[in-house]
C-alpha cells in the first residue's frame, strides 16, 4: 500500500477499497451490465482506476506553480485590461456621468458603457432580462458595473476608474428582509408552497406547539482566483473567450447577447479554475462579457482580472434567510406539524434566486418526515449584491430551519435532540417517508447514519461528561451536537440533467477525454480520468484530460448541484463503452475469438489466450479503420417536478451523512473553538475516496465558517463592508477541528445506477457545519441550566454569542430572583 | 549612493535602476518576470496567495552565522525592499533534476492541493517553517504549524490535508537549498556594500539611506517623504486606494535601527526591527506578551511589519500600542540632530494626528522591565482568532505592594479614537487589594472611559461588554484558579480514521 512513487499511494487505510467488493457489487446490482462488457469476471482493476484513490490530475503542477489560471496564460499580443466602474449608490437615478478625465487619462484606449452594447444590455441567466450588463439610467445596488475602462495596462485602468464623476439622485433603497417586507416585499421569482396535509389546521391540535423565527446570514464564495476572464477575437466575428467560468455554455450563450452573434461564432474554455462554490456559474458571465465587448470593439485581447474587493463587491453571494417557523410536536418529541416561511435576500435582479428558494424549500425537512405540513419561500428583491449559486444551493438554509425546529422541541420536551432527530427520522417504506414535495424517501439511512456514529464517537458518555464540566466551569462552557443531512441529487429544473463527453484514442494508444464538466478543484477531472483508466485498464499517464470547451462538448450544464461526475461521468462511460464495444467487435473478429473472450487488464487486451498491448490493439484497429473517437451523452432518468402543483420527484436520490461535533465556548468574549469532530459520510461506492474525504473536510470546515467567523455586513447606506479577507474572515488553519475524523460510509453503494454506483459529494457534507452551530448553542444553553432554547442565529460570531450569553445569563437570573415564578 | 537595487531571484543576480519605487514585488514577478506561480489572491497580505520567500544573513542572536528563511507576501512588499535579500519563489523550488521538493512532495502524496490557487503560497510558508523548524528547540507542535500556515487561506481543503502534509514534509529529507547555505551566504554577503540607494522614476523617488544621520537628512530635504519599513499598511494604500507616493525612503536595512539592546532595565527595539525578531526579546522581559504576539497577525506579515511601524501610523487598533502602553513603553525619536525621548501613551494625541513632527522619525521603542509583582496580560478579541484585526485590544499591568493594587495601568484599543488608557477603572483599582470588590468597581468605572463605536467587527455594546469582562478574565487568571482561556493545541492530536 505505500509505493512512494505510485501516484495513488495514499498511506495506510486510506484505500478501504477492495476490487472484490467493488466488482460484486457491480455485478449484483448494476444495471450498466446490460452494456455489453466483458463478461470474465472478476477482472483485475488497473490501480486508481474508478471506485479507487488517486491523485489530484492537476497536483503537480498546483505545487510547482505551473498549473495555469485565466490570468496566468501567456498574454496575446496587443492585449488589453479592463477595470469596471461601479455604483456608490445601493439606489439612484443617474443624472449625469462625466467621463471625460477616464478617457484622457494615461493608456485608455476605450470607455465601454451601455451604449457601445451592439446586442443586448442583458445578462440574466435565467431568461428574466432583469440584468443589464451595465447600468443605464438606474443602479439597484452598491457596487452595480456602470462603465469599463479598457487600458494597456491593468494598473492605467483601475487608476483612470477613480476618476469619473458621476451624479446620482437618490431613490429608496431597501437593504434586507425586513426592509423589503416593509416596502411591501416585491418579489424577484414566483413564491412557492409545498404542502402535504393540512398544516394550518393540524398545528392547534397538536400537543405542543412552539412557534418563533431566526436568521441564517450569507456567506462570500471567496474561491482564492478572483472572476477572470481574457477575450480574443478571431476572423469574421469569432471570439475566443478564457473565463474562469462553472458554465460555459452559459457564458458563451451571454457573449452571443451581448455582441448579437450566433453561438457558432463563440467558443469559451476553461481548464480549471482556482475555486467556484457557486460563485462563478453565472457571476463569471459579466467579466467575459465585458472582455468580448472589448475585444470585439477594439479588435484586440482583452482581459478582466477583477481585483478581491471589487469582486466581492459586485458579486452576489449565498443567500441569507429569516425563516419564521410553527412547529406542533406531542411530549415524546415526535413532530405533527410544521407551517414555516422562508424569505431570503435575493438583491437586485432574479439570477438563480428561484431555483434556490426552491431547494430551501425542498430541503427545509432535512431528514424528517413532517405528518402536516406547508413551507413557502419568499425570494424578496433588495438593492443588494444579486445573490446567487452557492455549494448547497439553499439547501443549508432550509436545514438550518429543519435543524432549528428540533431544538425547539428538544428544549421544550427535555430530550436529547438526538433523539428528537431520531424519532423524526424518514422511515422508508412505510407511510413516514413521504417528503413535503410528495417523494417518497425510499433510502432513508439517517437514523442509522446517526446511531452509527453516535455509538463510534461516544456521543451520549460525551454528552454526560461535558454537562458535568459545565456545571462545574464559571466561564469556559463545551457543547456537543450531532446532525444529520439527507440532500437530494439532481438539477431541480430537468433540462439540466444531461451531460455530454468525447473520447478519442490516438493510433499510439493514449486517450485523451473531455467533457461537459468544468473543474474547480473538486477533482471531477480526476474522477473522468479514472473512469477511463477502469475501463480501458490503463494507467494515468495513458489518459489525458483536456479544458472545458464549448466547441468540443456542447450545449453543456453548469457544473453545479453537485452534479458533476454523476451527469458527465456516465457521458464519459457512455462515449467509451461505444469505443470499447467496436474495439471487442474487432478484436474478436481479428483475433478469431468470441466477443466474451476479449477482456481490457492492466497487463493489456486479452482475446482468449492472446495478450495484446492496448497500443498494438489501437493500432491494428486503426489499419482496420475502426473509429476510435466518440461522443457521449447521458440524461438523468426517473426525474420530475411541476412547481404549479408542488409535487413530482425532482431527485433521483439522496446523498446522506451525519456530524457530531464539539466546541468549547468562552462566555465573558463570546470566542469559540471546535475541540472535536467525527463524520460519517454517505458518498455511495466512492468513485475516489481519497478525493471524497478532501470534499467532506472541505466542505465541513466552509460550513462551519458560514455558521461562525463568516460575516457580510452592509452599511446603512447599502456599500458592503466586508468586501476583502481583511474584513471578511473565512476559517483559518486554526479554526479547523482540533481533532477531526472524517469517515465514508464503506458498503453502500448507490441503490440509484449512478456512475459506479457513486454518489454526488459536491454539496451535501457542507451540512455538516451545523453542528458546530448546534454545539455553541448546547454549551449557550447551559448558562440558562438547559432549560431554555438559545435560540442562536447564525452566524455565530464572538458578538452573537456573547449576546446570546448575556440573554440566558438574565433569564437564569430571573429564574433564579426570589418571588419571580 | 547606489543607484540601483539589486537580489538574487533563484539563481538570477537582479540589477535594476528604473524601479517605480511603489511597484510590488507580485506585479513585478508576474509581469514583468513571468513568474506566474505566485498568485494574487487579495492584494492585501492577508490570503498568503503570493507568499515568497526572502533569506538574508542573520548574526546578530549568537554571531554564528545562519540565514533567515522570512516568508512574506509579495503583494505588499515594494519591490526595492528586496534589495540586498535572496529571494525565492514557487518556481525555484524544484531540483535542477525536475524533483520535487519534500513539501511539494508531500502536499502532492496528501491531497493537500484541490483547485490549486493558494498551493503555491502554502508551499512557500511550509517551506520557510521547515527551515525554521530545524532551528527550533523541542518538537514542532501543531500550534506552531497553525501559526506558520495562519496567513495562508485555503478554502477547498479544509486544511486538514495540508498539516498532514506539513508533518510530512517535517520528517522527509533535506532539501536542494541545504547543500547551497555557503553560496547563499556568499551571494548575501558580496550585496552588502553598506552605501545606500537612491533612485529617480517618472513614478517617484526611491531611497534607502544607509543609517540614521542618512536618514534624518532625507527627511529634513523633504519632510514629505514616506517612511516605509514593513510596507503591511503602506502597501495598500497604494494597492487598495490608488495613492501616489512620490518619494519613499525604506528605513528596513538601516543598522542603527536594526538594533535590539537589552539591559536590566529593559529592552530597546529599533524602527526596523520586525515583529518576528522582537517577540523574543520582549517575550523575555514579560512572557505574558507571548500569547498576543502569535494573534497580532500571521507570520508573512509578522516577518515585514516592524513594532514601530504599529505604533506610527497611529491607527486605534494597533495591537502594540496597548500592549506596549501598558508595559509602560517610552519611544525614541530623532529630528535632525534632536534627539528626544517620551511616554509612548503621549504619542497619540487623537484620531490622525500624533506627537511627531513631518520630518521626525522613531528611532526605538523602550520597554522597562517589569517590577517585581507585576500581574499582566495581552488580550485581543477579534472575530476569527488568527490573522484578524481586533475588535478590542487590552493590555493590563498591576503592581501589587503589601496585598494592595500599587499602580494600574488599563490600555485598550479599539475602544477609543487613539490607544489609551482607562484612567476611571485604574483609579477605581488603585490602592486596593485585587479582590472582586475592586474588580466589580473598575467594571463599573468602564463606561465612564470609553464611548466605543460601532462598526464591522463589533458594536459598541460588546466592545464596552468585553473590555468589561476581560477584567473579570484578568482577576480570575491572576487572583483565582480557573484558567479561563480556551486550550491551545499543543501536539499532534489530529487523528484520521478512513
Amino acid at each position: 500500500m505505500s509505493d512512494p512513487d505510485s501516484p495513488f499511494d495514499l498511506g495506510a487505510g486510506m484505500a478501504g477499497l477492495s476490487t472484490e467488493v467493488i466488482d460484486g457489487t457491480e455485478a449484483e446490482t448494476s444495471a450498466l451490465n446490460a452494456r455489453p462488457a466483458p463478461q470474465n469476471a472478476p477482472l483485475k482493476l488497473v490501480k486508481g482506476g474508478a471506485s479507487q484513490p488517486l491523485r489530484h490530475e492537476s497536483g503537480v503542477l498546483h505545487v510547482s506553480g505551473t498549473a495555469a489560471y485565466i490570468d496566468d496564460l501567456p498574454e496575446p499580443k496587443g492585449l488589453l485590461h479592463l477595470a469596471p466602474g461601479l455604483s456608490t449608490k445601493a439606489s439612484a437615478r443617474i443624472l449625469s456621468m462625466d467621463l471625460e478625465a477616464v478617457r484622457a487619462a494615461p493608456g485608455i484606449v476605450l470607455v465601454l458603457t451601455a451604449d457601445d452594447i451592439p446586442g443586448h444590455n442583458d445578462v440574466s441567466p435565467v431568461g428574466k432580462h432583469d440584468e443589464p450588463l451595465l447600468a443605464t439610467d438606474t443602479v439597484s445596488y452598491y457596487g452595480q458595473m456602470i462603465f469599463a475602462v479598457v487600458a494597456e495596462t491593468r494598473a492605467q485602468a483601475r487608476a483612470a476608474v477613480r476618476l469619473a464623476k458621476i451624479i446620482y439622485e437618490d431613490l429608496p433603497a431597501v437593504l434586507d428582509v425586513a426592509q423589503a417586507r416593509a416596502a411591501g416585499g416585491e418579489l424577484v421569482w414566483r413564491s412557492l408552497t409545498l404542502s402535504r396535509g393540512d398544516a394550518p389546521a393540524a398545528l392547534p391540535k397538536a400537543p405542543r406547539r412552539v412557534s418563533g423565527s431566526l436568521s441564517v446570514g450569507g456567506q462570500e464564495h471567496f474561491y482564492l482566483e478572483g472572476q477572470a476572464a481574457m477575450a480574443m477575437p478571431g476572423e469574421d466575428g469569432e471570439m475566443r473567450v478564457w473565463s474562469s467560468t462553472q458554465h460555459p455554455t452559459e457564458t458563451q450563450l451571454m457573449v452571443t447577447h451581448v455582441l448579437d452573434c450566433p453561438g457558432a461564432l463563440v467558443t469559451v474554455e476553461v481548464r480549471r479554475m482556482g475555486g467556484g462554490f457557486g460563485g462563478k456559474e453565472t457571476q463569471a458571465n459579466g467579466p467575459a462579457c465585458l472582455t468580448a465587448l472589448a475585444a470585439s470593439i477594439t479588435g484586440r485581447a482583452a482581459k478582466l482580472r477583477l481585483d478581491r474587493d471589487d469582486d466581492m463587491t459586485i458579486t452576489g453571494k449565498r443567500h441569507d434567510f429569516v425563516i419564521d417557523y410553527d412547529v406542533g410536536f406531542d411530549d415524546e418529541g415526535r413532530i405533527h406539524a410544521v407551517d414555516m416561511v422562508l424569505a431570503a435576500r435575493c438583491g437586485w435582479s432574479a439570477d438563480l434566486s428561484g431555483p434556490v428558494t426552491d431547494r430551501a424549500l425542498f430541503h427545509a425537512d432535512n431528514a424528517y418526515y413532517y405528518p402536516d405540513v406547508r413551507l413557502r419561500s419568499e425570494p424578496l428583491k433588495t438593492n443588494t449584491q444579486s445573490n446567487t449559486a452557492y455549494r448547497g444551493f439553499g439547501g443549508p438554509q432550509g436545514i438550518v430551519g429543519a435543524e432549528r425546529l428540533i431544538e425547539e422541541i428538544a428544549y421544550a420536551t427535555g430530550l436529547d435532540p438526538l433523539d428528537v432527530r431520531l424519532r423524526n427520522a424518514y422511515e422508508s417504506g412505510t407511510t413516514r417517508d413521504l417528503t413535503p414535495y410528495h417523494m417518497n424517501v425510499e433510502d432513508s439511512i439517517a437514523a442509522d447514519l446517526m446511531k452509527t456514529l453516535a455509538e463510534d464517537c461516544d456521543y451520549r458518555k460525551r454528552r454526560e461528561d461535558i454537562r458535568a464540566f459545565n456545571a462545574k466551569s464559571r466561564f469556559i462552557r463545551r457543547g456537543i451536537a450531532l446532525t444529520p443531512v439527507k440532500f437530494g441529487i439532481a438539477f431541480t429544473a430537468t433540462h439540466y440533467n444531461q451531460a455530454g463527453a468525447l473520447v478519442h484514442i490516438y493510433t499510439d494508444g493514449s486517450v485523451q477525454v473531455n467533457h461537459g464538466g468544468c473543474e474547480m478543484g473538486q477533482g471531477l477531472h480526476t474522477k473522468m480520468v479514472q473512469i477511463v483508466m477502469r475501463e480501458f485498464a490503463l494507467e494515468a499517464d495513458r489518459v489525458r484530460i483536456t479544458a472545458t470547451n464549448t466547441g468540443k462538448v456542447p450545449n453543456t450544464s453548469a457544473t453545479a448541484a453537485s452534479s458533476g461526475a454523476d451527469l458527465n461521468g456516465m457521458a464519459v462511460l457512455d462515449a467509451v463503452t461505444k469505443i470499447k464495444d467496436r474495439l471487442i467487435m474487432f478484436a474478436a473478429e481479428h483475433w478469431s475469438v468470441t466477443e466474451k473472450e476479449i477482456a481490457f487488464t492492466p497487463d493489456g487486451v486479452k482475446a482468449g489466450d492472446t495478450l495484446i498491448p492496448f497500443p498494438d490493439l489501437i493500432k491494428a484497429a486503426y489499419f482496420a479503420r475502426i473509429s476510435l473517437s466518440s461522443n457521449g451523452f447521458y440524461k438523468t432518468p426517473k426525474i420530475h417536478w411541476n412547481p404549479d402543483t408542488g409535487r413530482g420527484r425532482p431527485f433521483l436520490y439522496f446523498a446522506y451523512g451525519a456530524a457530531c461535533s464539539e466546541v468549547a465556548v468562552d462566555t465573558l468574549t463570546g470566542e469559540m473553538q471546535i475541540e472535536r469532530v467525527d463524520i460519517l459520510h454517505d458518498a455511495g461506492q466512492s468513485l475516489n475516496p481519497a478525493i471524497d474525504i478532501g470534499q467532506v473536510e472541505g466542505a465541513f470546515v466552509q460550513g462551519a465558517g458560514w455558521l461562525t467567523t463568516e460575516e457580510l455586513v452592509w452599511d446603512a447606506a447599502g456599500r458592503l463592508r466586508t468586501h476583502a479577507p481583511s474584513t471578511y474572515k473565512i476559517p483559518g488553519c486554526s479554526d479547523r477541528p482540533r481533532i477531526f475524523n472524517v469517515r465514508l460510509l464503506e458498503n453502500a453503494p448507490n441503490r440509484e445506477d449512478s456512475i459506479f454506483r457513486s454518489k454526488a459529494v459536491g454539496e451535501p457534507p457542507f451540512v455538516h457545519g451545523l453542528s458546530v452551530l448546534h454545539a455553541i448553542s448546547d454549551a449557550l444553553a447551559s448558562l440558562n441550566h438547559y432549560r431554555t432554547c438559545p435560540r442562536l442565529d447564525a452566524p455565530a460570531t464572538p458578538e452573537t454569542i456573547l449576546r446570546c450569553a448575556d440573554r440566558l445569563r438574565k433569564t437564569a437570573e430571573a429564574h433564579a430572583a426570589p418571588g419571580t415564578a | 549612493m547606489r543607484d540601483t537595487i539589486r537580489f538574487w531571484l533563484g539563481d538570477e543576480y537582479i540589477v535594476l535602476d528604473d524601479v517605480p519605487p511603489a511597484m510590488t514585488a507580485l506585479d513585478w514577478l508576474r509581469e514583468k518576470r513571468g513568474r506566474t506561480g505566485t498568485k494574487e489572491g487579495c492584494n492585501e497580505g492577508d490570503c498568503g496567495a503570493c507568499t515568497i520567500i526572502t533569506v538574508r544573513r542573520n548574526t546578530s542572536a549568537t554571531g554564528t552565522e545562519d540565514l533567515a528563511w522570512s516568508a512574506v507576501n509579495a503583494c505588499i512588499q515594494f519591490l526595492p525592499m528586496l534589495d540586498g535579500a535572496q529571494v525565492y519563489t514557487v518556481e525555484d523550488l524544484r531540483a535542477p533534476s525536475g524533483a520535487l521538493h519534500p513539501v511539494q512532495t508531500a502536499m502532492v502524496e496528501q491531497h493537500g492541493s484541490q483547485c490549486g490557487f493558494c498551493t503555491p503560497g502554502f508551499v512557500m510558508s511550509m517551506v520557510a517553517f521547515r527551515k525554521r523548524a530545524e532551528t527550533k528547540n523541542g518538537p514542532v507542535t501543531d500550534t506552531d504549524i497553525d501559526d506558520a500556515l495562519a496567513g495562508n487561506l485555503c478554502r477547498c481543503t479544509g486544511y486538514a490535508p495540508i498539516i498532514r502534509a506539513m508533518r510530512q514534509a517535517l520528517n522527509a529529507g533535506p532539501d536542494r537549498f541545504d547543500a547551497e547555505t555557503a553560496k547563499i551566504i556568499r551571494r548575501l554577503a558580496e550585496m552588502e556594500s553598506g552605501a545606500g540607494v537612491s533612485i529617480s522614476t517618472d513614478a517617484g523617488r526611491l531611497t534607502i539611506p544607509a543609517s540614521t544621520d542618512e536618514l534624518a537628512a532625507t527627511l529634513h530635504a523633504d519632510p514629505a517623504a514616506r517612511i516605509v519599513a514593513g510596507a503591511t499598511d503602506v502597501g495598500l494604500w497604494v494597492t487598495k486606494l490608488g495613492r501616489t507616493l512620490t518619494h519613499i525612503v525604506f528605513i528596513g536595512r538601516i543598522p542603527e535601527l536594526r538594533h535590539i539592546e537589552t539591559t536590566a532595565e529593559g529592552v530597546t527595539i529599533g524602527a526596523a526591527i520586525t515583529w518576528s525578531e522582537a517577540e523574543a526579546p520582549l517575550c523575555a522581559i514579560q512572557p505574558e506578551m507571548r500569547d498576543t504576539f502569535r494573534r497580532v497577525a500571521a507570520c508573512p506579515v509578522r516577518n515585514s511589519a516592524t513594532l514601530c511601524g504599529n505604533i506610527a501610523n497611529g491607527s486605534p487598533i494597533g495591537d502594540g500600542p496597548p500592549l506596549l502602553i501598558a508595559a509602560n513603553a517610552e519611544l525614541l525619536l530623532r529630528k535632525g540632530d534632536q534627539k528626544r525621548r517620551i511616554s509612548l501613551e503621549k504619542f497619540f494625541i487623537e484620531y490622525g494626528v500624533q506627537d511627531r513632527a513631518p520630518d521626525e522619525f522613531i528611532e526605538a521603542v523602550f520597554v522597562p522591565a517589569p517590577k517585581e509583582g507585576t500581574l499582566f496580560r495581552g488580550y485581543k478579541i477579534s472575530k476569527r482568532f488568527d490573522q484578524d484585526i481586533s475588535a478590542v485590544m487590552a493590555g493590563f499591568s498591576l503592581t501589587l505592594r503589601d496585598g494592595c493594587i500599587r499602580t494600574a495601568r488599563l490600555a485598550f484599543g479599539g475602544m477609543a479614537a487613539i490607544p489609551k488608557r482607562a484612567a476611571a477603572a485604574e483609579a477605581a483599582l488603585t490602592g486596593r487589594p485585587w479582590d472582586e470588590a475592586a474588580l466589580a468597581a473598575a467594571r463599573d468605572a468602564i463606561s465612564q472611559d470609553f464611548t466605543p463605536l460601532s462598526d464591522l467587527r463589533a458594536s459598541a455594546w460588546y466592545r464596552l461588554e468585553v473590555a468589561r469582562n476581560l477584567l473579570t478574565r484578568f482577576h480570575a487568571e491572576t487572583a483565582g484558579p480557573e484558567p479561563v482561556r480556551l486550550s491551545v493545541r499543543t501536539s499532534c492530536e489530529e487523528t484520521l480514521h478512513v
